[in-house]
């Protein structure tokens, strides 16, 4: 008798989360492609709520891509070798900075983009550009691509073998692309995977970032929502969801294989 | 020498980007936060201001509530799934973390679709019998959406932790005559402690500054996110706007801070 409670209650508790969890994902993508969500899915199914998001909001998909490859880029350029000194060094000041940086992340949202809006809202072209939300999205998003270079590299012996490519007369930029950067590869395509998948769902810095010309999806979701039938914002979560789930696969699969961010 | 000019350089972009972009805009939010009418006094408004005081009451006891409910529902599921095995389990695993990656406005929709004026919640109710239950627009709306988006948080910290539990150590203690409510207490917990702080100090800490969820949710609802937005937009009160947040975004370190001194590495960032 003692022992049979507790069994029983951890697969309900476990069967209810996860129901709690993919129920709604369900719904979404079920009022997306439904013609009248009041009446139910024998409405008939339907691809119009998706066709009218991709009228109204492609603009919103688009940004969201460009920012999200921008900010790959710049957290390669800027993450990758900051990836590499937090790796190499154990001065108090590399310790410093990498607890520096994560304060982006720690800090809310909301905080982080009054912040920026408070300091530059007054430059009228950088404020109104997309650029505006890439400085955001960086912000939030490099210490996840520093820390996933850092755990790949602090994993293998590269001081040895460093020195043994100095040793052979290799500079320190050549010993860089074709020792660090090959070691890394792990690490830096699972940080790009989680850097892309981070700004693509990015809204609290966003939010406050944006302008109504710069609008990225998850800015338009918020509007969609707002002000929109719900059959659009489900079938525009859809959209959404199409996006970032092959991310997540490939993360998921790069985690079983070895290499997990973070 | 020369090994240390390197390594500077290498650090040297990333650190211009954190100086210029957030080290710069966090120092003027510190000066603009006391350039309103009661100069560095607004620091102490969001405790003297009785409309800011609840509202951080507000926050706090929610995303205690929240943090504190999530984590203890993600360790039962998290012991459970250590333990058992089943056809599809690494697939559930997976599934289970996708919510990680979802904006909290898209939380905010979830939680209408379920408990909102059409959702699921009050067409099951509704077809029972009894009354349309619709809550999404309140403050227990907001709190379904903090587990919706904290439980994902730490099912796989929980579930990481329980693998390193010591099944020997349960039987010595069952052996000894503990029921399982014993075994559960004095043992899985005290072994499970610093997954256990780490995961609500990191809940913790998303859901204070959670602003995309309440914003869906309703405008209306009075949590310290909301507050500060409102400030900023509605009243242009830009002083009081950047010293809440301020007060939110170091209440908000300071809990994981606290957290990873009492729980050792991991509880840095979400």
């Amino acid at each position: 008798m003692r022992r049979s409670v507790f069994p029983l209650i951890a697969p309900l508790l476990t069967l209810i989360t996860c129901l709690f969890l993919m129920v709604p994902i369900g719904m979404s993508i079920m009022a997306g492609v439904t013609e009248n969500y009041f009446i139910g899915i024998r409405s008939g199914v339907t691809l119009r709520w998706v066709v009218e998001v991709w009228s109204l909001y492609r603009e919103t998909i688009f940004l969201s891509m460009q920012v999200a490859l921008a900010t790959l880029v710049v957290t390669l350029i800027t993450g990758v070798p900051l990836g590499y000194v937090l790796a190499r060094s154990d001065s108090r000041w590399v310790r410093a900075l990498e607890e520096a940086l994560v304060l982006p992340v720690a800090m809310p949202g909301l905080a982080t983009g009054l912040a920026l809006v408070l300091a530059f809202g007054t430059f009228r072209d950088f404020r109104s550009s997309w650029l505006f939300i890439l400085v955001g999205h960086v912000l939030f998003t490099l210490p996840f691509m520093a820390r996933s270079v850092a755990a790949v590299l602090s994993s293998i012996n590269l001081p040895v073998l460093e020195e043994a490519a100095a040793s052979l007369g290799a500079g320190f930029w050549q010993r860089f692309a074709t020792i660090v950067v090959p070691n890394a590869r792990g690490g830096i395509l699972a940080g790009a995977l989680m850097v892309v998948t981070l700004s693509m769902g990015e809204f609290n810095i966003t939010w406050m970032l944006h302008t109504p010309l710069t609008k990225t999806l998850p800015v338009g979701l918020a509007d969609s929502y707002a002000s929109m039938r719900l059959e659009i914002g489900s079938a525009y979560t859809l959209v959404f969801l199409l996006m970032i789930v092959p991310l997540l696969v490939a993360m998921q699969w790069l985690a079983a294989r070895g290499t997990r961010p973070l | 020498m020369r090994q240390q000019r390197l390594l500077f350089a290498a650090a040297l972009p990333a650190l211009v980007v954190f100086l210029a972009f957030w080290l710069l805009p966090v120092s003027r939010l510190v000066l603009v936060g006391a350039s309103g009418p009661d100069g560095a006094a607004a620091y102490f408004a969001v405790l003297t201001n009785a409309v800011y005081r609840q509202s951080l009451i507000n926050t706090v006891l929610l995303s205690a509530t929240a943090s504190i409910v999530s984590v203890a529902i993600a360790a039962i599921v998290g012991v459970y799934l250590q333990r058992r095995d089943f056809a599809g389990k690494r697939a559930l695993v997976a599934l289970l973390t996708f919510p990680l990656a979802f904006p909290g406005v898209v939380i905010g929709f979830f939680v209408i679709l379920l408990a909102g004026r059409q959702g699921l919640i009050g067409q099951v109710s509704e077809a029972l019998g009894a009354e349309k239950i619709v809550f999404a627009y309140s403050l227990s709306g907001l709190f379904l959406g903090y587990l919706y988006f904290s439980i994902p948080r730490c099912v796989l910290t929980l579930m990481a932790a329980a693998e390193k539990l010591d099944p020997a150590l349960e039987e010595a203690a069952r052996s000894l005559g503990a029921g399982p409510l014993a075994v559960v207490c004095d043992v899985i917990v005290p072994a499970l402690k610093p997954a256990l702080v780490a995961s609500s100090a990191i809940c913790f800490a998303t859901s204070m500054g959670a602003f995309g969820t309440a914003f869906t949710l309703a405008s209306k609802i009075n949590v310290l996110p909301i507050t500060i937005y409102s400030e900023f937009t509605n009243y242009a009160n830009f002083a009081a706007a950047a010293s809440l947040s301020l007060v939110l975004g170091v209440l908000t370190w300071l809990i994981l801070m606290a957290a990873r001194s009492l729980a050792g590495q991991g509880a840095a960032a979400a």
